[in-house]
């Protein structure tokens, strides 16, 4: 189970009074009716499913109700960063390796996975 | 490859075992292939097979990261069933039912299909009408399923709790009976040994790094952790990590990666004689030939290639299986995985060509893919002989997304994931 740190609330809860509200930083379009099907696919279906740095909304239903933004990596499961929704993509280059090692056992994570 | 009979464990029980062959050879990769298959998972490896049987191309390689049958198809709970509720899936899950009842005789190899019978629970009044709905709509299709009261139910799976005091009470139950499990690592041998019969190459621990292109856009290769691989066509089958190799040939698929996480207990003496799912207290539970009981567990709400998953997950279906079966209150577990499931946002699977010239994509199995397995594989290979859809998976095409035509099951599943 994650430990999310909720930047409304400033406290790190667990993972139980979130929920996982998908990619985040994604814009809807302005002019929705005039979009072509294939930009409307684009927006509303594609995600980049990354293997390593996400970027991705979680709200704190059972807590402040707050949506906010966080970075996580999608291999270690390790939170890098957690903000208010609305502040933009924070540069994490210089804390995130390009890639993280695959773990494949529930006690290779115990130790970092938060 | 000599064939499995019972003359031949005779005559090797009296040589000492010293006779048996391996299963499929490993040899090292050509130059180029006609066809490149992404996975070496039941998908991919049966895509193999039929490829090599039914449109007679052989020069066929399927590449795999780890070793065979060690994503997906090793990982899940082995259960068998076509139940679902839109014409577009029970074509393709019939289909590949049927194909489950022959499959051990057409690969000269063990599955152990059991049609034990796959019981999903009804707890209140919309499950009711949820599964009558689908027994209604599967019996229209010729496939088998009927409803069965609480005391029917016990009957099938006598250690089922239906008193009126249980925590979770049950007013009737759907059973497909044709439904039930199968031995997953036999699955991918048996496609295994049956493609390398007949001339497929099969490279284990050879991880695909990008996908080369042609000058128009058209695949011409992969690179490897063993080097470049020339390949006339690409067919990508690699379940959960289905995003990362499109992405290498500037493909976005509409998926998430989620971990779904199993667990099996002790092995015990025959105990449980069917599968038993309940949707709306998340219990799925079937007990293998080992002994072992199989218990699948929900997934995490979250992307992540970390095969584990939450603890949180593992006990909310505990829970629900105590309540169930009061008597396996004192079983201990002894084994909990995860596996990295691909869902599309219908949760429907993907079968189809792609944006680039022969580059074909098999993914979205999400968390149902086992039971699909050689129906999927079937009319992958006709996909990926033709470059178009076999009628059967024309629905299942990438590009549905687009024209709004999808196929909306994610009320259908088993159990909410």
């Amino acid at each position: 189970m994650l430990l999310i740190y909720c930047p409304y609330c400033e406290e790190e809860r667990s993972e139980l009074e979130f929920r996982h509200g998908g990619d985040a930083h994604i814009a809807r379009p302005t002019n929705i009716a005039d979009i072509t099907d294939e930009e409307f696919a684009e927006f509303f279906f594609l995600r980049d499913n990354p293997k390593g740095l996400i970027f991705e909304r979680w709200r704190h239903i059972h807590g402040c109700g707050r949506f906010f933004n966080a970075a996580r990596d999608t291999v270690s499961d390790k939170f890098y960063a957690s903000y208010k929704a609305g502040e933009p993509k924070p540069d994490l280059s210089a804390v995130h390796p390009a890639t993280e090692k695959t773990v494949e056992t529930y006690e290779a994570t115990e130790g970092t996975a938060k | 490859m000599r064939k499995f009979s019972v003359f031949a464990v005779a005559r090797e029980a009296l040589r000492g075992h010293k006779g048996w062959e391996p299963q499929w050879v490993s040899p090292e990769p050509r130059k180029e292939y006609d066809v490149i298959i992404v996975g070496g998972g039941g998908h991919g490896l049966g895509a193999a097979y039929y490829l090599a049987k039914e449109h007679g191309i052989t020069n066929v390689a399927v590449i795999e990261k780890g070793w065979l049958g060690g994503g997906n198809t090793g990982r899940n709970t082995t259960i068998i069933r076509s139940n679902y509720l839109y014409d577009e899936s029970m074509d393709i899950y019939e289909h590949s039912l049927k194909l489950w009842e022959g499959l051990s005789q057409e690969l000269n190899y063990n599955v152990m299909y059991s049609p034990r019978g796959v019981m999903m629970l009804s707890h209140n009044i919309h499950d009711r009408q949820s599964f009558k709905r689908h027994i209604h709509a599967n019996r229209l299709h010729g496939i088998d399923n009927e409803w069965l009261t609480p005391e029917q139910a016990k009957d099938f799976c006598p250690p089922l709790d239906i008193s009126a005091t249980a925590r979770y009470p049950i007013n009737g139950a759907a059973l497909q009976r044709r439904g039930g499990t199968a031995r997953h690592d036999a699955v991918a041998w048996g496609y295994a040994r049956a493609a390398s019969d007949r001339g497929v190459h099969i490279i284990q621990n050879c991880e695909v790094k990008g996908i080369r292109r042609g000058p128009n856009g058209e695949v011409t290769g992969v690179e490897t952790s063993r080097g470049f691989i020339g390949a006339k066509k690409i067919a990508v089958s690699a379940s959960g990590h289905n995003s990362v190799i499109m992405s290498m040939a500037d493909v976005r698929v509409p998926l998430h990666s989620v971990p779904l996480q199993a667990l099996v207990s002790e092995p015990m003496k025959p105990i449980f004689p069917c599968v038993v799912m309940s949707n709306t207290v998340h219990a799925y539970i079937s007990q293998s030939d080992k002994g072992e009981l199989v218990i699948g567990a929900g997934t995490d709400q979250y992307n992540s290639y970390s095969q584990t998953g939450g603890l949180q997950i593992i006990t909310h279906t505990l829970d629900a299986i105590c309540e169930l079966f009061p008597m396996f209150r004192r079983v201990k577990m002894m084994r909990q995985w995860g596996g990295i499931t691909d869902n599309t946002p219908d949760r429907s699977a993907i079968q189809g060509v792609t944006p680039v010239p022969n580059l074909f994509v098999n993914c979205g199995w999400g968390t149902g893919g086992f039971k699909a397995t050689p129906g999927s594989a079937h009319l992958f290979a006709h996909l990926i002989a033709k470059g178009e859809p076999h009628k059967l998976a024309s629905g299942l095409t990438l590009d549905r997304f687009r024209t709004g035509r999808l196929i909306d099951e994610a009320a259908a599943a088993a159990v909410a994931h």
